[in-house]
């Protein structure tokens, strides 16, 4: 007999008796917060000569048990079996027994693929190239998807409903003014500040005017503008279609043969490419006053002085240029959206990584395409 | 069983021809080698365990997923093989009540049942009106017109459903689960509601289920899906399956796991 832990906590015991069963006396509190033996003596045991041909249990000393109990019982019975030992329950008690025989009434089921998760470096990298690859492919596959809806749309076939278009329109538009006046009119400030600093070394202050008229303008106005609808109106996209995915409303469109695509994605898009040229304007002009507040207020420009310098300092090249811009990152977010919305799986946390997901994407294409613009807008000499 | 209403020339009609089928989630195999048919007028019921892959089965049969192998044909015509133009109007004769109901939640019950009638239909808003009264009446929800699903019961969701699903007067009406989530006499209810439809409108309905007590009150034909050989084990009518079929696991199935001598699970 071999003791293994003091009597107590919990303890285990191992002996033969009548020559080829082995006795497993359990005792103490075999609690999951206690300190109790391991398993492996029991392991050792069946797998080291004589090997007993039966198993038993002595539970009499047993003070009280829970899981901690039945995940050592169902170990030892496990290794018992790969070892064809015969278990005997018998002396365990009525409570444990039931539960073991509820535990291993259902065989593991084999082909659930839980076990093929643990790949090797190798394997992963493979596993996440193709994915990409499907990624693309189905990115590919929604963009086809969508300009068959636009030229349905453009030829006046398209399936959607006026009145989900009026009111996409007012949500990603006339709603999102507040968000887009504070962040611009604030972008305008810090132009102006970045400026100001270096510009008074050389009293040359006023080219304030210039640096922030034509930064908002061609840039920042488009950029912050599809920045804020990415994180507000691309990632509401992706969670209303995500959540009718996982309602199977989605399906309840495909099944009536109406296109979730010219019905859901095509008035979203529209929304955003209607709505996002004039947030891009809006932007623009509160990003003009952000500028003049700090031209005025720091610099000691006159109002008038600073209006007149903006004027000569933009055109209406530069202004073209930055909704050009605007309606493209419009097209992009709603893009980025719907697809994560589109894509999404049939849970919960799905519709939460979609939202993510869709923000991430928006701000990506955003920032590569304002660089892909950029450059093409130099060589036309735009 | 004889059928108390067959409809078109004769009962015996393959309204839907389901041959050679396997489905399969990425690499796993759900089911594999399905062949039934579906009469016209019949009730006929997918019952099997839980995750044995009915509902999956439902999906490939209204068109949303593409079978790993083989072809669902409707009266003869093939589904898989058609053209889009073709598959689209083969779909325009479905109505399908999904587990949750499914409507459309940023329209109101009303504009659920209208949509599909706008869609395809020619009629004016009066008349559009008209007809979605009689459809909610039909399932007993007259006055919910302005209700946006999010403020009516579940149950009251999936009578909406069926509204909706019942909308284009379709020749086939699938259900998924109708059951689920109802209490007992809702759920004795909508039964009844399935049968008269089928009687009253003469179409064929496909259900998914393994609530025992509908599946012996409705269907005339069934198939059994085994999750463990992952293919069908039975097919025929649910109460001679009862009685006759050489099958233990059917037999199983079909009396809660109380048939004679059999203990093991699966």
């Amino acid at each position: 007999m071999t003791t293994l832990a003091p009597a107590a906590d919990a303890g285990l015991a191992l002996e033969m008796s009548r020559g080829d069963t082995l006795v497993v006396r359990v005792w103490g509190p075999w609690t999951t917060g206690a300190r109790r033996p391991a398993a492996d003596e029991v392991d050792d045991r069946l797998a080291s000569a004589p090997k007993p041909r039966r198993l038993a249990f002595d539970a009499s000393g047993l003070e009280d048990w829970d899981s901690g109990l039945l995940t050592f019982l169902l170990h030892v019975i496990a290794v018992a079996g790969r070892h064809g030992v015969a278990v005997d329950r018998e002396g365990l008690p009525e409570g444990v027994r039931r539960l073991l025989a509820l535990a291993t009434a259902v065989p593991e089921r084999r082909d659930t693929g839980g076990v093929a998760r643990r790949a090797s470096v190798l394997a992963r990298i493979g596993a996440a190239t193709l994915e990409s690859a499907r990624g693309a492919t189905t990115m590919l596959a929604f963009l086809g998807e969508v300009s068959l809806g636009l030229g349905r749309l453009v030829v006046g076939r398209a399936r959607y409903r006026r009145s989900d278009l009026l009111l996409i329109l007012q949500e990603v538009g006339a709603q999102a003014l507040p968000i887009v006046s504070l962040i611009s009119f604030l972008v305008g400030v810090i132009l102006a500040y970045v400026g100001a600093v270096q510009l008074r070394q050389f009293g040359a202050q006023i080219y304030v005017a210039d640096l922030v008229g034509i930064g908002m303008t061609r840039e920042m106005g488009a950029m912050m503008a599809a920045v804020i609808m990415a994180g507000r109106t691309g990632a509401a996209f992706a969670a209303q279609l995500g959540t009718m995915q996982v309602n199977e409303e989605i399906d309840a469109l495909t099944t009536l043969g109406i296109s979730p695509i010219e019905f859901l994605v095509l008035p979203r898009m529209l929304a955003l490419a209607i709505m996002m040229p004039l947030l891009c304007l809006y932007a623009d002009l509160l990003g003009l006053l952000g500028g003049m507040a700090v031209g005025v207020g720091m610099l000691d420009l006159g109002v008038v002085e600073y209006y007149v310098r903006t004027t000569e300092a933009i055109s209406i090249a530069d202004c073209v240029a930055g909704l050009i811009k605007a309606s493209t990152f419009g097209v992009l977010v709603a893009v980025a959206g719907c697809l994560r919305g589109i894509q999404c799986g049939r849970s919960s946390a799905a519709v939460g990584a979609a939202t993510t997901s869709a923000v991430v994407t928006g701000i990506v294409l955003i920032i590569v395409f304002d660089a892909l613009t950029t450059v093409i807008f130099d060589l036309i000499g735009l | 069983m004889a059928l108390s209403t067959p409809v078109g020339p004769s009962h015996s009609d393959a309204r839907i021809t389901v041959r050679d089928l396997d489905m399969r989630y990425g690499e796993r195999v759900i089911q594999r080698d399905l062949n039934f048919t579906v009469r016209a007028g019949e009730i006929f019921v997918i019952m099997g365990g839980s995750g044995c892959g009915k509902s999956t089965l439902l999906r490939h049969l209204i068109g949303l997923v593409h079978p790993a192998r083989g072809d669902v044909l409707y009266d003869g015509d093939s589904f898989w093989t058609a053209a889009p133009d073709a598959r689209e109007s083969m779909m325009r004769r479905f109505g399908v009540l999904y587990q949750s109901g499914a409507l459309w939640s940023s329209l109101t019950v009303a504009e659920n049942v209208a949509l599909p009638l706008g869609e395809y239909t020619r009629l004016s808003a009066a008349e559009i009106a008209e007809l979605v009264s009689l459809k909610l009446a039909l399932v007993g929800l007259a006055g919910f017109e302005e209700f946006y699903p999010s403020e009516i019961s579940g149950g009251m969701r999936k009578r909406a459903g069926l509204a909706r699903a019942m909308a284009l007067d379709p020749d086939i009406l699938f259900f998924d689960e109708p059951s689920a989530g109802l209490d007992p006499i809702s759920s004795k209810l909508l039964d009844d509601l399935i049968l008269e439809l089928r009687d009253s409108l003469g179409a064929t309905v496909v259900i998914v289920t393994h609530e025992l007590a509908s599946i012996f009150a409705i269907a005339s034909n069934s198939v059994f899906l085994d999750a463990e050989t992952k293919t069908m084990i039975a097919t025929g009518s649910p109460k001679e399956l009862l009685e006759h079929s050489p099958d233990p696991k059917v037999r199983r199935f079909l009396t809660r796991g109380e048939s004679e001598g059999e203990t093991t699970h699966g």
